[in-house]
């Protein structure tokens, strides 16, 4: 079990940090979600997987080792929470700079057209 | 309580700002207290960790290794006191510098809700409330550096977003692998248990994900080229505050991870922090010389005194890490005022390209002084703040015997010297390429770049006992039995 978490893991940081240099905005917000799915199985696989022993006791009975850790499970719940809002955030914000820019390429983006004095111009 | 403050208070100021009627002064007022509710407390703070000794809250009075804790020590009660000062500061600046769309659309509390996010970053003592306050802090800045509409702008914002996500990643990683093998989130519990349960391999492979993630908010070498990419499109107060404030994290996240979970001076992962340091130092202000935009030059100035602050850590001596203490207080003082009068610069002319602008020593006798002294302390020009807290730094380096940092540490400075006196020759003494019409500059606008100026001016008077507290706070630091036990004995 932990081998296949781990192969997983590995193959989902992978293709994310893949996506991400490349330079297309769709195909790094891609690689931004797999990275952080990736991040979380391997914190679930870190603190050792139980099998069939969940954390929650009832009141008299005896503790048997081994039973599943809740942190981790309360990391991972806490992390997909905050990379869900992050990735919406980013949503939004890549097709803003689809919007503006015409393009989704993030090297056609960089160049700026009417030069460096666009950038000042709607500041204030 | 008391060190919940600079949490609370911000939390409660921005719930306030998005209930209130969205009448500009009323939410400047508002948020100009909340800001200076934070300065306050977190005077209240810094003399009593500075009388008292460590400050630890458990939240809901959870035992220490199980419920989230709160510690305040002196280097983390320092950090607090910027975040107040530059908050005021910001806030201030911000009732001339933003556009009253940018205002209405939740500015001051976002900017509330950053600080909150810096503040909860200084103070919590469980790593993986750490990882939460700098998302805190990210979403915030996110949020502030994409409220524009110009292409480049939403560029530079995609870039920073990118990055710092990548960082967090990175991050959670990390914590995620110290998790598995500590088995307690808390940073003292970690500090005491861990070094005995770790893996030497995967010990340096926890180690390097935490440079990286923290590297990359840093701005340290290898890792530094989304900041001077991203810092020099927003306006001037929001760019003030994401490189007075933000970079900062970083280092003070390096340094107190290090110091508590790594305490190993001779792991070659210390002799990697030397290395990026003096490389960052020297990279950064090369860049620096090239640029030909005032707020690029500083973003590369800005990454190259990273080096300064970072070098102390990676020498695990009481002198030299007190002495890269001083160096982030100045740094941050300075750094946030020169952001600052960029913003003069915008309000005036339009742009921050050395080559339109020029001829304000003339025109603005008054915003010259004031942007004199912070350019020339961030120089090191003596007897100024910048002067001061490098002689710490070198002094500190030259103790601790690594004579070849000394003396790149001072060429680097001579190359500040440099850059400072092009953006002075640049923006100030040459004669202005047009003759543009003069804005009149509110007071707003000038005021908090005075204060900030002039408590640089009281570093360097003060330089004396700034310093002793920074060596005390390194003791403190370096000496980890006392977090330790103050965190696990519960609330004193």
């Amino acid at each position: 079990m932990e081998l296949m978490l781990a192969v997983v893991a590995g193959a989902l940081y992978a293709t994310g940090l893949y996506l991400m240099l490349r330079r297309r905005l769709a195909q790094i917000i891609v690689g931004l979600g797999l990275l952080a799915n990736g991040s979380n199985i391997l914190i679930f696989t870190a603190a050792g997987v139980t099998r069939g022993n969940p954390p929650v006791l009832p009141v008299d009975a005896a503790v048997t080792a081994p039973f599943a850790d809740p942190v981790p499970q309360s990391l991972i719940l806490t992390a997909i929470v905050i990379g869900f809002g992050v990735l919406a955030f980013s949503l939004v914000l890549a097709h803003r700079v689809h919007q503006s820019a015409g393009s989704d390429d993030i090297d056609a983006i960089g160049q700026r057209p009417s030069g460096s004095r666009e950038a000042t111009r709607a500041l204030h | 309580m008391l060190i919940a403050l600079p949490i609370l208070v911000p939390l409660v100021t921005a719930v306030l700002l998005q209930l209130m009627p969205h009448r500009p002064k009323v939410l400047r007022l508002v948020a100009f207290s909340g800001a200076l509710a934070i300065l306050v407390a977190s005077i209240a703070i810094l003399v009593r960790v500075e009388r008292q000794g460590i400050q630890v809250v458990q939240i809901a009075s959870w035992p220490a290794p199980f419920g989230i804790t709160l510690v305040a020590d002196l280097f983390s009660s320092m950090l607090v006191l910027m975040v107040g000062i530059i908050g005021t500061a910001i806030t201030a600046h911000s009732f001339s510098g933003v556009d009253p769309r940018r205002e209405a659309f939740g500015y001051h509390a976002l900017i509330q809700v950053l600080l909150m996010g810096v503040a909860g970053a200084f103070l919590t003592g469980d790593i993986f409330n750490l990882y939460v306050w700098f998302e805190v802090m990210l979403i915030a800045s996110f949020v502030l550096m994409s409220l524009h509409r110009t292409r480049a702008q939403l560029h530079a914002a995609f870039t920073y977003v990118g990055l710092n996500l990548l960082a967090s990643a990175f991050l959670l990683t990390a914590i995620g692998l110290l998790y598995g093998q500590g088995g307690t989130l808390n940073m003292a519990d970690l500090a005491r248990a861990w070094p005995e349960r770790r893996t030497p391999a995967l010990d340096a492979g926890i180690a390097m994900l935490f440079l990286t993630a923290f590297g990359i908010k840093a701005g340290l070498f290898p890792l530094f080229f989304w900041l001077p990419a991203s810092y020099h499109t927003p306006p001037a107060a929001i760019g003030a505050l994401l490189a007075g404030l933000l970079t900062k994290v970083g280092v003070y996240a390096m340094i107190r991870v290090f110091t508590l979970l790594f305490p190993d001076p001779q792991g070659g992962v210390y002799a990697l922090v030397l290395a990026l340091s003096v490389t960052t130092m020297v990279v950064g202000l090369l860049g620096a010389i090239g640029q030909g935009d005032f707020r690029r030059a500083l973003s590369f100035n800005l990454v190259g005194h990273i080096g300064f602050t970072t070098v102390g850590l990676a020498l695990w001596t009481p002198s030299a890490l007190g002495g890269s203490i001083l160096y982030v207080l100045h740094h941050m003082l300075v750094i946030t005022s020169l952001f600052l009068v960029s913003g003069v610069f915008l309000r005036q002319r339009r742009t921050t390209s050395l080559a339109a602008l020029g001829g304000l020593y003339r025109r603005q006798p008054f915003v010259a002084t004031l942007a004199m002294i912070p350019l020339f302390s961030l120089a090191g020009v003596p007897p100024l703040s910048g002067f001061v807290a490098k002689l710490a730094v070198i002094r500190g380096v030259l103790a601790a015997e690594h004579y070849w940092v000394a003396a790149i540490g001072l060429m680097v400075s001579l190359l500040t010297v440099l850059s400072m006196a092009r953006l002075w020759e640049g923006a100030f003494w040459k004669a202005s390429p047009a003759a543009p019409p003069v804005a009149r500059l509110s007071s707003a606008m000038l005021v908090p770049i005075a204060a900030l100026v002039s408590l640089t001016l009281g570093l360097t008077i003060a330089a004396g006992p700034v310093f002793e507290l920074s060596v005390r706070a390194a003791e403190q630091l370096l000496d980890r039995n006392g977090y330790v036990s103050a965190v696990l004995a519960g609330e004193r």
